[in-house]
């Protein structure tokens, strides 16, 4: 934990590892007294009593909402306490926390034994995220077979008519390797057919609504959190996205969403996953669009 | 007094020579194993699919070299044109305010470019060219406004000290404006012309955020302009995000080295030729 007893009632969302701090693709943001008044948590209070420092997290762009949501809860409950995340990517999250650069590395999916040994890490499960492909709200296309779907993004089907679209290119969007959206979109969305080399690659979920948002020939995929108006989540084979169908496993696109630490976590750490276990951490975990899976 | 200067002056300029020779050295190290390995021919095809063990970076090449030279050949004219306007062929009062803007411009984030290309440019580039509008040419285009003001204030400044030198001699032979930029002016200006190349090139091809949000960062070699692609800058950003660990992580190395390599090969090239040009 670094340094301590900071006064200033302040939530940083920082942009973390240098690299994509470059592609200020990671938004830089100071939320805190001056925006919007929260009213004070007594559940933060209670557990961060008498403790100071900053829990900086970086990693999994799909975490950003909730922490962004538990900050301002627990820094406004307890002014001592800051949290501050970075975005990067499941890789990110796991090379940064082993190296000590962050107290927490956050990421889509569970740590692999290897990485688990290299950096000695105990993951925390938070939440659980269903993961969906998204099209522009303006496309006719509702449903998508996993076939179809693997045939759009390896390439082999090319044009929206195919698919009871309007006639036009499609615009495949994906996520770089070090994503877990990717990968779990890849294995249980496509059936493991690899994504055609000729993709648009964008480095987070934000990115990839972005880009979809604004492109009517556009499909991409995100966490089900990161679904709203600006974009439309497909059915897949009949199934649709819905959280409420990840949980009982009729949508099965689905991945969890890990804290880890390298080593045991420290007091500070832990009061941190004890607030989201709360019944109020699991509404702000459902606020940011994911289903609250209450630890480890 | 003067000694502790000029020492400090020399350690300074040795210090930052060595800085460049270490990023040599360091970059060749970590690239070796690549050559002990025998992945030489892994890293140099054409294919990136790190999951079946394809670490080939030949894409991110001509993406890098698509995007610097093509900015190149747009921005080394249009900052030209910029500079004989300045010196004489515009009128005074639009030269002034015009200078003010190119040396604001240099100061302007290269991210703040990037993201207003998001908005303004790659959406027209997709109704006029097709595509998902991410491509070669939108990074291009944003890469050489990018690098016209330091094209522009390099010959500028070439050109403010002949204009010291020359101006009196030129008046008294009776030129015009026009006369004295196109007959003394460009041929004097030979060696901070091809300095502009250099320091445009290597802005172009070190450029890192405008290709990694508007070049599309697709892995094949692009079949047209108007394709995705990715650079080798942005190749290394994506991928150093994603593992520290595999072969992946090792062709970033040459990936590094090849940057540098472009950046030196223009140099030498480009002072070559210059060199060449004048002793004829």
């Amino acid at each position: 934990m670094s340094s301590a007893g900071k006064v200033r009632i302040s939530l940083i969302v920082k942009a973390g590892m240098t690299v994509l701090l470059l592609s200020g693709l990671v938004v830089a943001v100071w939320a805190g007294g001056a925006s919007e008044r929260t009213p004070v948590s007594e559940e933060a209070a209670r557990i961060f009593d008498g403790q100071s420092g900053t829990i900086e997290i970086a990693g999994g762009t799909a975490h950003i909402p909730v922490v962004e949501r538990a900050a301002r809860q627990i820094t406004t409950a307890n002014p001592a306490v800051r949290v501050t995340v970075a975005g990067g990517g499941t890789g990110v999250g796991i090379e940064s926390v082993g190296r000590g650069q962050v107290d927490i590395g956050s990421t889509g999916r569970a740590p692999t034994q290897a990485e688990i040994e290299r950096y000695d890490l105990h993951p925390f499960r938070f939440a659980l995220d269903g993961v969906t492909a998204i099209v522009h709200p303006s496309s006719p296309v509702r449903d998508l077979s996993t076939q179809e779907l693997a045939a759009v993004f390896s390439g082999r089907i090319r044009d929206w008519s195919e698919l009871g679209g309007e006639a036009g290119s499609i615009h495949v969007f994906t996520r770089d390797e070090g994503s877990a959206t990717q990968s779990v979109f890849v294995s249980e969305a496509l059936g493991g057919t690899s994504i055609s080399a000729a993709a648009n690659v964008v480095p987070s979920n934000g990115a990839m609504k972005a880009a979809v948002s604004r492109d009517p020939a556009a499909i991409g995929y995100v966490g089900i959190g990161y679904v709203d108006s600006e974009v439309r989540a497909l059915s897949l084979e009949g199934v649709e996205p819905t959280q409420e169908n990840a949980v009982d496993g009729r949508y099965p696109v689905v991945r969890g969403l890990y804290f880890n630490t390298s080593g045991e976590p420290s007091a500070l750490v832990e009061s941190f996953y004890r607030y989201l276990e709360t019944e109020e951490g699991a509404e702000l975990i459902r606020a940011a669009g994911y289903i609250p899976t209450g630890g480890r | 007094m003067e000694r502790v200067v000029a020492t400090l002056y020399a350690v300074a300029g040795i210090g930052a020579g060595l800085v460049g020779v270490a990023l040599l050295v360091f970059l060749t190290a970590y690239s070796w194993p690549l050559v002990t390995q025998g992945h030489v021919g892994t890293v140099l095809s054409t294919t990136w699919n790190p999951n079946a063990g394809s670490f080939g970076i030949v894409p991110m090449i001509l993406g890098s070299l698509t995007i610097a030279g093509g900015a190149v050949l747009i921005a080394f004219p249009a900052g030209l044109g910029i500079c004989i306007f300045l010196n004489g062929v515009g009128p005074r009062w639009a030269a002034r305010p015009l200078r003010a803007v190119v040396e604001l411009m240099t100061g302007i984030p290269t991210v703040l470019y990037a993201f207003v290309a998001v908005f303004l440019l790659v959406p027209v580039l997709r109704n006029i060219a097709g595509g998902s509008g991410y491509s070669a040419l939108s990074a291009l285009l944003v890469v050489a406004v990018l690098i016209t003001p330091t094209i522009v204030l390099t010959i500028d400044g070439r050109f403010e000290q002949l204009h010291g030198q020359l101006y009196l001699a030129t008046v008294a032979l009776g030129l015009t404006p026009a006369q004295r930029l196109a007959w003394v002016y460009l041929p004097a200006a030979r060696n901070g012309l091809i300095a502009a190349m250099i320091l445009g090139f290597g802005r172009a091809v070190g450029d890192t955020v405008i290709a990694l949000m508007i070049a599309g960062n697709a892995t094949h070699v692009p079949s047209s302009i108007t394709g995705a692609v990715r650079t080798l800058t942005s190749h290394i950003a994506l991928v150093l995000a994603a593992d520290t660990q595999s072969g992946a992580y090792y062709s970033l190395f040459a990936a590094g080295l090849l940057l540098f390599l472009f950046v030196l090969l223009a140099n030498i090239a480009l002072r070559y030729i210059g060199s060449k040009e004048r002793s004829t």
